[in-house]
Formats: C-alpha cells, structure tokens, sequence
C-alpha cells in the first residue's frame, strides 16, 4: 500500500466510526448534522476540494463535482447519514480500485522482471560492478551461477548451462561452451564464464524485449480506439440526459424538483465511462504480459486483436514445419560402391557454406589422408564444380550435371534434395538429403484447427516432392511449391484477396516481406535476429511450433475477456440509469454502479494474466 | 526530443485520457501517450521548446487531477 492508500483507509474507518456512534446515540437536530458533517469531511475532503477546483477550471461533470453534489444535495434533504454513507461507499470503491490496479500493475511488472540490476565487468584486470548500461561493446564480464546475463555476448571463457525461460518460456537449461553465444536475460545456472560483450545495452536482446512489452499498448486495438470514441460521445449524451430528466418532468408535469434532481444525480454518478476505460486496456496488457511469459511477444494491442481473428494460416516449410537441418538419408551408387559417392561429394564440397553441402560434409568420417580440391566454382541453385587429383568432379542437381552433358535422372521416391556426383563425365551416383520434419507439426497442425483456423497452407521454394510429404505428414491443406522468395509475397498477396484474415508463419529468413503482408506475421525462432522482430507482428521466441496454438489462445481468451468487460460496464451501467430515471434506484445503487462495477472489471481484465493455456482445452 | 517520465498516484484511467487529450493540444508537442498501467507519460515534443512544453504538460496534468505528479529527474 502506498501512503496515500494508507492514509485514505484511516479516514475511511474514522468516519465510518463516526457515523455509527452518531447513529447509536440520541441525537437529533444541530448536534446530528454536525456528527454527521464532520464524519462526511473526514473520509470525503479531499473529494469537495478537487470539486469546487474543478468548477473554477469550468471542469462539471467530473465524477467529484458529481459526488459533491449528490451528497451536498441529500444534505439538504435532511438524509444525513445517507449522505455520509454514499460518501464513504465512494471513497471504499476508489481504495479498493486503486489497490486492484496497484495490483495489476506489480503483477505485469513481476512478468517483466528480466531487467538485469548489475554487470560485472574485467577492467584491467579488476572485477567492476557496474551497470549494464554503462558496459561498452567489446569488454568482458563475468558471470557467475545465479546471475541474469546482463548483455548479449560470446563465451570466451568456461562453460555452463543456463535457462533461458524468462526469454522464451521453454524451462529446459541450454548448455553452453567457450564460443557459444549467450543472451542477456537468461539465467547462468551452473558455471561461471567470460563473456565477450557483442552489443551495449539498449540493443541487446533483454532490452528489446522489455521495449516491446512496455510499448506494446502504444498502438491501440480497433476496440479501443472504439472505447475512446465511445467515451468522448458518451459524457456529453448522458450529461444531457440528465439535465432533460431533472427539468422536463417538473416544468411539464409540474412534478416536484427535488425528486428529479436527485434522479438525475443518481443518473450522473452511474455514467462514469471509467471502468470501459480503464479494464479494456488492462486486459490487453494482461493478455501481452501472459504471452511474454511464454516466450510469445506480441507487438501491440492491435495485433492481439488481429491475431485473435485469424482464420488462415500459411508456413513457410524450412525452419518452420521443419528443423531447417538438413541430414543425409541414403547414398546410393551406380556401381554398387556407397563410399566413393560420399568420399567425392565431401571432397567437392568441403568448403561450400551451403546448408546441404554441409549435412553431406558433416556425416562423412574418414581416416584417409585425402586430396585437397581445387579450381572450385559454386554455381548458385546448380551444385559446385572442382578439379581433385586432375579429375573433374561435380556435385549438384539433374541441371548442372546436363550442362556437361551427363544424363541422370532423380529417383522418383525421392522427397529430400538430391545431389549428383559425376567423377570425368562418368556417373557415380547420387545422395539424398532431408530435412526433417519437427515431431510436434502435426499435432500442432491439428490443435490449429480446433481453435478455429479453417485453412492451412505451405509455401515453400523447394521441390514439388518435398512440399507433398510436408504437407501430407502435417495435415496441412494447400500447399504452394518451387515459389522464389518474391513468389512467397505473390502468394501471400493472393491469399488475402479470397481469405482475410491470414496469418503468415516464418523463420524471418527471406520471408520478411510475406511478415510485413499478412494480417498477422508471426516470425518463430528468431533470437536476436533484428529483420523478423522488426517485419513481424507475433514474434516466438524460439522456434517450438506449439507456441502457435498457445497465442492464439491467449489471444482468443484476451479478446474474450474485453468483450466481457465491455458488455458488463455497460450493461450495469444502462440498467442503473434507466432504474435510476425511474426512480427506483438509489444512490447505494449509483455508486455501485460506478466504483463496484470498475473493480469487477480490473480482476477480471487480471484473468488474462493468470490464464492457463494448458488446463483449457 | 523524445522523453520518458514515470508518474505517481495516476489513480484513475478516464483522468490519464484526459491528460493525453490535452498534453497533445500544446503547441509544439509531436506526440504524448499517458499509460494508465505502466504510469508513464511519454512525451515527444520540439527540441529547443522541450522543458517549457513539459512545464505545460505537467500542468495540464495538474488540471485533470491534483494529486498526481511526473518525476522528473
């Protein structure tokens, strides 16, 4: 509790002492109203004073200039301590308010808490605590088992393991050795290292996060934007109601003053647009807070918004559905000797940076002594080209091989990509690669469509083949292959046009325009990789694909939860008005109406933070 | 010149509405944003006029509600 929150409480519990020792006693006349006056001053001061202030600025219809009025009128009515009660109500509702929020804003914060205090840096070969800002790029820190990773850098000394929930939700520790990055805001677990500092801290993968987080309520959400409009409206539609509602019906009716006044008072204190205001936005933040907590960012309210919308979902295959690692899964030779395959194909292709040549590269073991290659061409999308020992090898595709008028063809079951081998134009044979399928795609696939995805589709810019056992292995529905990275936008574009709303998921790899396109773009795996963050709405942080469903549903029940706010506010809200014109509501009612509804809504905005997307189905 | 200051007591979220509404009329204010939950009013306003634009700012917040104040640094 804050000291204002203290020090309100006291007065709340003074004059509520008050007002019942001045009920129990006798009294009657001057010596009531002054119990009561002064019991009504202690715990609503402060309400009278910000009133009669905002009646200098020419600031009416605030909801202290209403509650002044309200009970300054019951005053006059004689109705002391109802007077003093509906004050108290009042200031009870605010406390319990301003405690709720305080609340809701210490647990969000508690979701953010992967702010590193400290770095311990080497300077000249002392250790200096200092903090993570004032460490510079290229210097060296220690961290020692139980720390927070207070910048993003390489491991030059030891090793360790550290868990890196905070970031992406996954508990499991990572191992880590000398040469291995490590990112800020995970915890070292085990070992103490040296780490070389790649980037200072306000770019570091810590302090993004936290800037995404913190901004994400910046764009507002096409609901909000509703709620602000609405707000703005609303005041002066309801003030005007009650003017109409405290004078039509005596000057028309002849019917007493009093009683329509305080009719329109009642009116006036329901119509506080504050409880729309204030639970709509907690629950978005609320919802974005429950995300990071599991490694899924969402950029802003907005995205939320869309991504709880979206009906069609596209991957891109490598990296997405698939592990975006290649391995090899059968040589096959045209005489019958497996090795001498793999043995050219390593020697061709041992210095190439091409994923596939390197799977190739990495399953060879020898002992031999070998040839190095020389005069080696790589040719882009073809296979490379390279003289070993005088003989000419080459190591790609059907269309490299038939430029040196070699025939072959690709086996017909063959789904991975499959490199020929051609030793002085004689055909030696061929190695399929694969890359595998993440065990978790089907299933992750199939909670998809539970949750409201109609279609599924794949993009992909490998063959026709591959495409097909991605597709038919997932369960996904369309499929689109041999797309070049312009096609994928095309394509993306095209999906638009018949099926808005769609979601595009990527490894932000080549895909960045097909991100920024899609209603919802939702990057996965990508760690410190600027291009994505920045192109994608949904960022996962690690590349599990059944954090897809996880959003969604923290997306979908967020969405849930505003709408529940909205219909609860105003529903109670018009309900009290109109029994309020009737004159069958009090002013108990009123404020109920205004303060109590408020709270209602902020615990169950909170819901979102505490959801559980395991336990609903 | 862009300026981030953490706020106290913002107690009611119509009231940080308001604010933002009316911090974004002063002249020479490119953008505000009051956030009710983080209790941070950002303020993104022309360089040289910067501490009389927050000097305005903050009486505007003054105005809206007494009790709250920016920390200013």
């Amino acid at each position: 509790m804050t000291r204002r929150q203290n020090r309100n409480l006291i007065r709340i519990v003074l004059s509520f002492a008050l007002l019942i020792t001045a009920s129990a006693l006798p009294l009657s006349g001057i010596f009531r109203l002054t119990a009561c006056l002064a019991a009504y001053l202690i715990t609503g001061y402060d309400v009278i004073l910000e009133a009669v202030r905002k009646i200098f600025r020419g600031q009416l219809f605030d909801e202290q200039f209403l509650m002044a009025i309200a009970t300054i009128g019951a005053f006059v009515l004689n109705e002391y301590s109802e007077a003093v009660a509906v004050m108290l109500f009042y200031q009870v509702g605010e406390w319990f308010q301003s405690i709720a929020v305080g609340k809701s804003r210490k647990s969000i914060a508690s979701l953010m808490d992967i702010r590193p205090d400290t770095a311990t840096v080497i300077r000249m070969g002392e250790r200096v605590t200092v903090s993570p800002e004032e460490v510079q790029k290229g210097e060296i820190i220690e961290i020692q088992p139980g720390e927070r990773t207070p910048l993003d850098g390489v491991i030059i000394l030891g090793e360790t393991s550290v868990n890196t929930s905070a970031l992406t939700g996954e508990s499991l520790p990572v191992d880590l050795k000398t040469g291995d990055r490590i990112i800020s805001g995970s915890i070292n677990l085990t070992g103490t290292v040296r780490v070389q500092v790649e980037s200072e801290y306000e770019f570091s993968t810590v302090n993004r996060i936290l800037e995404l987080v913190e901004n994400a309520s910046a764009k507002k959400a096409r609901i909000e934007g509703f709620i602000t409009r609405f707000s703005r409206v609303y005041t002066p539609i309801v003030v005007s109601l009650a003017v109409l509602i405290a004078f039509l019906p005596p000057l028309i009716f002849s019917l007493p003053f009093s009683e329509w006044i305080q009719r329109a008072l009642i009116f006036l204190v329901v119509s506080c647009p504050c409880a729309l205001v204030v639970s709509v936005p907690l629950s978005f933040f609320g919802g974005i807070g429950r995300a990071s907590k599991s490694g899924i960012l969402i950029k802003s309210s907005s995205d939320l918004e869309m991504l709880s919308k979206i009906k069609t979902m596209v991957f891109d295959k490598t990296g997405t559905l698939t592990k975006g690692a290649f391995s090899v899964r059968r040589v096959v030779s045209a005489k019958n000797d497996e090795a001498e395959v793999m043995k050219y194909a390593y020697l061709a292709e041992r210095h190439s940076g091409h994923p596939i040549a390197k799977s190739i590269c990495a399953s060879y073991e020898t002992q031999e002594s070998l040839p190095e290659s020389a005069n080696v061409t790589e040719k882009s999308g073809l296979g490379v080209r390279a003289e070993i020992s005088g003989a000419v090898i080459l190591a790609g595709n059907e269309k490299l091989l038939s430029q040196f008028g070699i025939a072959c063809v690709s086996p017909p079951d063959a789904y991975g990509a499959v490199v020929h081998i051609a030793k002085d134009g004689e055909y030696l044979g061929f190695i399929e690669v694969t890359d595998e399928i993440k065990p978790k795609a089907k299933i992750s696939v199939q909670k998809l469509k539970t949750l409201g995805i109609a279609k599924t589709v794949l993009l992909t810019g490998d063959r026709r083949e591959a495409a097909i056992r991605v597709k038919d292995e997932t369960g996904i529905d369309e499929m689109l292959s041999e797309l070049l990275p312009q096609d994928k936008l095309t394509a993306v574009e095209a999906l638009i046009e018949h099926s808005s709303p769609i979601a595009f998921v990527g490894d932000g790899i080549n895909d960045a325009p097909a991100l920024t396109r899609a209603d919802t773009g939702i990057a996965m795996g990508t760690m410190g990789s600027d291009a994505a963050i920045e192109a994608a709405d949904v960022v996962l942080m690690d590349d599990s694909i059944e954090k897809l469903s996880e959003a969604l549903k923290i997306a979908k029940k967020t969405m849930h939860i505003v709408r529940e706010n909205i219909i609860i506010t105003l529903g109670v809200k018009i309900a009290v008005m109109l029994l309020g014109a009737a004159g069958f509501a009090n002013m108990w009612l009123a404020v109920f109406a205004d303060v109590g509804v408020l709270i209602i809504a902020i615990l169950n905005a909170m819901r979102t933070l505490v959801y559980n997307t395991k336990k609903a189905a | 010149m862009k300026k981030v200051f953490m706020m106290e007591d913002l107690d009611c979220a119509n009231c940080a509405l308001k604010m933002e509404t009316a911090i974004g009329k002063i002249p020479g204010v490119i953008s505000a944003s009051v956030n009710f939950i983080t209790q941070k009013l950002t303020l993104e306003a022309e360089d040289s006029a910067f501490d009389e634009i927050l000097k305005k700012a903050r009486k505007e917040i003054k105005k809206v509600d007494s009790a709250c104040r920016v920390i200013v640094k």
